[in-house]
């Protein structure tokens, strides 16, 4: 089956007077019909670049230098504006963090409904009203005939999402991508928002690719995860591996370091030391390298490729082997405490 | 990291019965009214908002008290209140019997001001940025006159650097220099120049990543061990909550609905808001389970529900909680503000 | 993306100037020629002005060295021109060449004086404004709005005819200077009281006042050591547009006969002086300063423009 998304090698750089940034570098995943990945990483790691760039909006002087997008096996990268514009609400819908940047202020919902429908669908006035009425009530909002009517401003934060999700949804892509849909919400909201765009692409068949730095709201969403660390892929797998079995010592540490309701309170929470590296000062070989409790002499001479692993790849050289050499996360937690990962060392300074 | 020339009352790490910090029946009202002269002209009313509505805790030394709530819930408010940036409309709050906000002589005011800290949420705004790093934490050293000579504070504020784990040499830098991380613990150290006693922190992680959040998190609880700090914990994460908190209080729209030590709130939760709150939590021991979301959303404080404030949304309500605010309740060891535990 | 700023600044303070030519500001100039010929010009023009006295062929202002044999001299190029005088002469026989690098020279520091004591009043009052809001606020914004009803030079001229009325004409000679400065620079103070009372506004709220505030540190306190150094990036701006502004206003003031004198004349004296010989076919003599005038003020302006943008962390 051609997969709805398929990303190839993808490498994005931002020239900058300093020298070229590397903003993405070599990165490849697919989405398949109905799927819904998600894809993590720290502030600065490269999920929004990501988004940015697969719908074409990349900010300038940052561009796709190399490597392959396609939607249902067209290329979409370096397609002219005209035609990304037509690919971008007809065939990719978008969600973003804050739901006032997808909403003008100053048109009423319903007629920004009509008119992202009317653009996309040969239809009769009427007929779109009635759509966007019937896509107002699909997301749960109250009273939908008459919100159509409604300014932005009118609605509530967690409303306004909702309006978002119709706006994406309007024209029945094939592909959601969703920038940190929840982060602004209220936690009581969150989960609201959540399962609704769950069960909407569930119900279309439509794919997501769901960016967000928050790993709960991943394992609850996602089928696939994809790790991104400096601009590179980490580790990509089935979410119950990525989470439960991760297999790259990046992800065990940031698993370990989530606090969670099931720990016990009294034990300190394991650290990964230092902090992701900035793009201008990656390290050599596996950019884990200098922060990584197995590193050893390769990991800081040679880039690591991705390894297959039980559901998906790793890109660390214990997997080169084929069988994993890394101890599951309980245990490494266990290791952290014992003190064999560097205690008392702390972010390196960027210099 | 050598602490142990550090002076910080010596305090063990188990929280006594003494108490440090007591906030009485705390109130803040917040004018949103219009200049004088539209109201006359669009013949308004005032418009208030009441953030605070009468809130008691008390935090004893040693421990960390948590406040939560979603936004609206007036948690910061507090904050701002406790640590005397924000004067309360009524209400009073004392540390180790001192009021807050009572006029005092300067001298008063300043040794006051001396054992409350605080730490703030974003740590890119919290540090003057046109300042180098070792002029931000030395300032409080001054303010308060702790060390005069500048070769002694210098050395204070390289031992207050390798404290929260930092580089002393990083002193030389200016705030842009270094990550989130860093630059919070950059925060922490300047809260700790004064040497005091208890320090609010208002969502000290909230802009942190997670593996960036961990390290500060284990340093707030490291420092409280080693310098016996008293903590008031300020989260809308009821993980880190969890993590870091002896004692917990859950704000809803300005009311404390319920109040309980850590280990019985997350174990046994009363109010119904609490409840969802705690099942509404995104878990990652939770994937393939969908979380069961609370209905509706937080009402408009400026114009909350008359009763209890959660009742619109609440799946136990009853008839009488649309007029009654319910009083404080107490089961067990935990005080709850809902007519479900009422005696009558 | 904050977490991707590539300022790599090492702290030792012995490369401070390395880093200050390496500064994004300095970066940002040398990608605008347009920016780079006008901070030229501007600095050409300046430096003329400062030592106008070491390099000026004449001293016009010296009646030794004048005679009024020299008169009227067409331009050098010019088929009456004489080599000794470059751009003509005037009707005393002065050097033109001479006379409008004097009189930029006045013009500059009657700009400058003026621009200095606008930013000085319009910073004090809108940090004022800003930081402690309610009625001094509204005090302080008010006045400034009844100001701006009024045309900067109709307040100059107001201020200017009562010295002169309190003063008498003859000891007005000698404050007329001050006065300059004073009418020019209360008419400008309003933009930067303005400009800092709303970046006060958002700064005060800021956490590290917060921190501040916490440590028990006073008002004035805060806001000179934390607030001003944080609100001065918008406040520069103005002061390089402003600069070609108050350059202006003064040669308007000047050619209306109410600024400079003629015993120490501005470019606008200067303009003044040769508009009554422009129809007399003798134009070099209002056209050079007054050409002068005009490449000053857009250079400056340039300047200005060029600055807003480099400060403007959007636009970067």
């Amino acid at each position: 089956m051609t997969p709805t998304l398929s990303v190839k090698n993808l490498r994005v750089e931002i020239p900058t007077r300093r020298g070229t940034l590397v903003a993405i570098d070599d990165l490849s995943f697919d989405i398949a019909p109905g799927e819904v990945l998600g894809m993590v990483g720290e502030s600065g790691a490269g999920k929004s670049i990501t988004g940015s760039a697969i719908i074409g909006l990349l900010e300038p002087p940052g561009h796709v230098a190399a490597g392959e997008i396609s939607l249902q096996g067209e290329r979409i990268d370096g397609l002219p504006p005209d035609a990304m514009r037509r690919i971008r609400g007809r065939r990719i819908g978008m969600i973003f963090q804050d739901p006032l940047t997808s909403l003008n202020p100053l048109y009423r919902i319903g007629d920004q409904l009509i008119e992202t429908i009317l653009t996309h669908e040969n239809m009769s006035h009427a007929a779109a009203r009635a759509k966007a009425r019937q896509l107002l009530e699909e997301v749960g909002i109250p009273a939908a005939g008459e919100r159509l009517s409604s300014y932005p401003h009118q609605f509530s934060g967690g409303m306004r999402q909702r309006v978002v999700i119709a706006l994406a949804l309007a024209a029945d892509p094939d592909l959601v991508i969703a920038d940190e849909p929840t982060t602004a919400l209220d936690v009581s909201v969150q989960a609201q928002i959540i399962a609704l765009l769950k069960r909407l692409c569930e119900d279309r068949g439509t794919s997501v690719l769901l960016i967000t730095h928050d790993m709960g709201v991943i394992a609850e969403t996602a089928d696939r995860v994809c790790v991104l660390y400096a601009g590179r892929m980490a580790e990509i797998g089935s979410v119950q591996d990525v989470v439960k079995r991760p297999q790259h010592p990046y992800t065990v540490g940031l698993m370990a370091a989530i606090p969670s309701l099931t720990m016990d309170p009294h034990e300190s929470l394991a650290q990964i030391p230092g902090s992701m590296p900035r793009l201008g000062a990656i390290p050599s070989g596996c950019a884990f390298n200098p922060r990584c409790q197995f590193a050893f002499e390769r990991c800081s001479a040679e880039r690591p490729e991705p390894y297959p692993t039980t559901s998906g790849r790793a890109a660390c050289f214990l997997h080169d082997t084929g069988g994993s050499k890394l101890p599951p996360v309980e245990n490494a937690r266990r290791a952290e405490k014992a003190g064999i990962a560097v205690k008392g060392r702390t972010e390196d300074t960027v210099s | 990291m050598n602490v142990a020339e550090i002076k910080q009352p010596a305090s063990g790490t188990v929280p006594s019965q003494e108490t440090l910090v007591e906030a009485r029946d705390l109130r803040r009202v917040f004018d949103l009214s219009r200049p004088w002269l539209n109201r006359l002209i669009e013949r308004e009313g005032r418009v208030t908002l009441t953030a605070v509505d009468g809130v008691d805790f008390s935090i004893r030394r040693g421990e960390t008290y948590a406040l939560v709530g979603e936004s609206g819930s007036g948690k910061s408010t507090i904050a701002r209140m406790v640590v005397g940036l924000l004067k309360p409309t009524a209400g009073s709050v004392s540390i180790a019997g001192t009021d807050v906000w009572a006029k005092a002589q300067a001298a008063e005011q300043r040794a006051m001001r001396r054992r409350i800290q605080m730490i703030f949420q974003d740590p890119f705004a919290s540090l003057n940025q046109r300042w180098r790093v070792q002029s931000i934490i030395a300032e409080p050293i001054k303010a308060f006159g702790l060390i005069t000579n500048p070769a002694d504070r210098a050395e204070r504020v390289a031992e207050l650097l390798s404290l929260v784990g930092l580089d002393p040499r990083d002193g030389q830098k200016f705030p842009h220099e270094f990550s989130g991380g860093q630059r919070q613990r950059i925060a922490i150290a300047r809260a700790l120049a004064s040497e005091p006693e208890f320090i609010v922190c208002d969502e000290p992680t909230s802009a942190l990543d997670v593996s960036v959040q961990a390290q500060v998190l284990n340093l707030l609880r490291d420092l409280q061990q080693r310098l016996g700090l008293t903590y008031l914990f300020i989260s809308h994460n009821l993980a880190v909550v969890r993590h870091m908190a002896s004692q917990v209080g859950v704000l809803y729209l300005g009311r404390l609905v319920e109040e309980a030590s850590a280990q019985e709130l997350f174990s046994e939760p009363k109010h119904p808001y609490t409840r969802m709150l705690l099942d509404a939590v995104p878990d990652i021991a939770m994937e393939g389970i969908e979380r069961r979301s609370i209905a509706g959303e937080i009402p408009n404080p400026i114009t909350p529900p008359p009763g209890c404030h959660f009742h619109p949304r609440c799946p136990r309500v009853m008839a009488h909680c649309k007029t009654v605010i319910p009083p404080v309740e107490h089961a067990g060891n935990t005080s709850v503000r809902c007519l479900l535990y009422g005696s009558t | 993306m904050s977490e991707q700023t590539l300022t790599q600044v090492p702290a030792r303070r012995s490369s401070r100037l390395k880093n200050a030519l390496d500064s994004d500001l300095i970066y940002s100039l040398r990608k605008s020629p347009l920016t780079m010929v006008a901070a030229v010009v501007t600095l050409v023009l300046v430096l003329s002005a400062v030592f106008a006295p070491w390099i000026a062929p004449q001293n016009p202002y010296d009646p030794s060295s004048l005679s009024i044999m020299d008169s009227f001299y067409p331009p050098a190029w010019e088929a009456d021109g004489d080599p000794r005088f470059l751009l003509g002469t005037d009707d005393q026989g002065r050097g033109l060449l001479s006379t409008i690098l004097y009189g930029m020279r006045t013009s500059l520091a009657v700009g400058f004086a003026s621009v200095i004591f606008a930013m000085v009043l319009g910073v004090t009052l809108g940090l004022v404004a800003g930081y402690f809001g309610g009625k001094t606020d509204s005090i302080i914004m008010r006045i400034a709005d009844v100001q701006l009803t009024f045309p900067a030079i109709l307040i100059a001229l107001l201020i200017d005819g009562v010295a002169r009325g309190l003063a008498g004409s003859h000891a007005y000679d000698e404050i007329v200077f001050g006065v300059l400065i004073l009418s020019i620079g209360l008419s400008f103070w309003v933009q930067y009281a303005r400009t800092v009372r709303g970046s006060v506004i958002v700064e005060a709220n800021k956490e590290y006042v917060l921190a501040a505030r916490l440590i028990g540190l006073g008002p004035i306190t805060i806001m000179f050591r934390h607030v001003l150094p944080n609100v001065l990036g918008p406040v520069l701006v103005i002061a390089t547009i402003n600069l070609a502004l108050a350059i202006i206003t003064e040669a308007t003031l000047s050619f209306l006969g109410v600024g400079a004198p003629l015993t120490q004349p501005s470019l606008g004296t200067l303009i003044r002086v040769g508009n009554d010989f422009l129809f007399s076919g003798e134009w070099w003599i209002t056209i050079f300063p007054g050409v002068t005038l005009a490449v000053l003020a857009l250079a400056v302006n340039l300047l200005g423009d060029w600055l807003r943008d480099a400060l403007n962390p959007k636009l970067r």
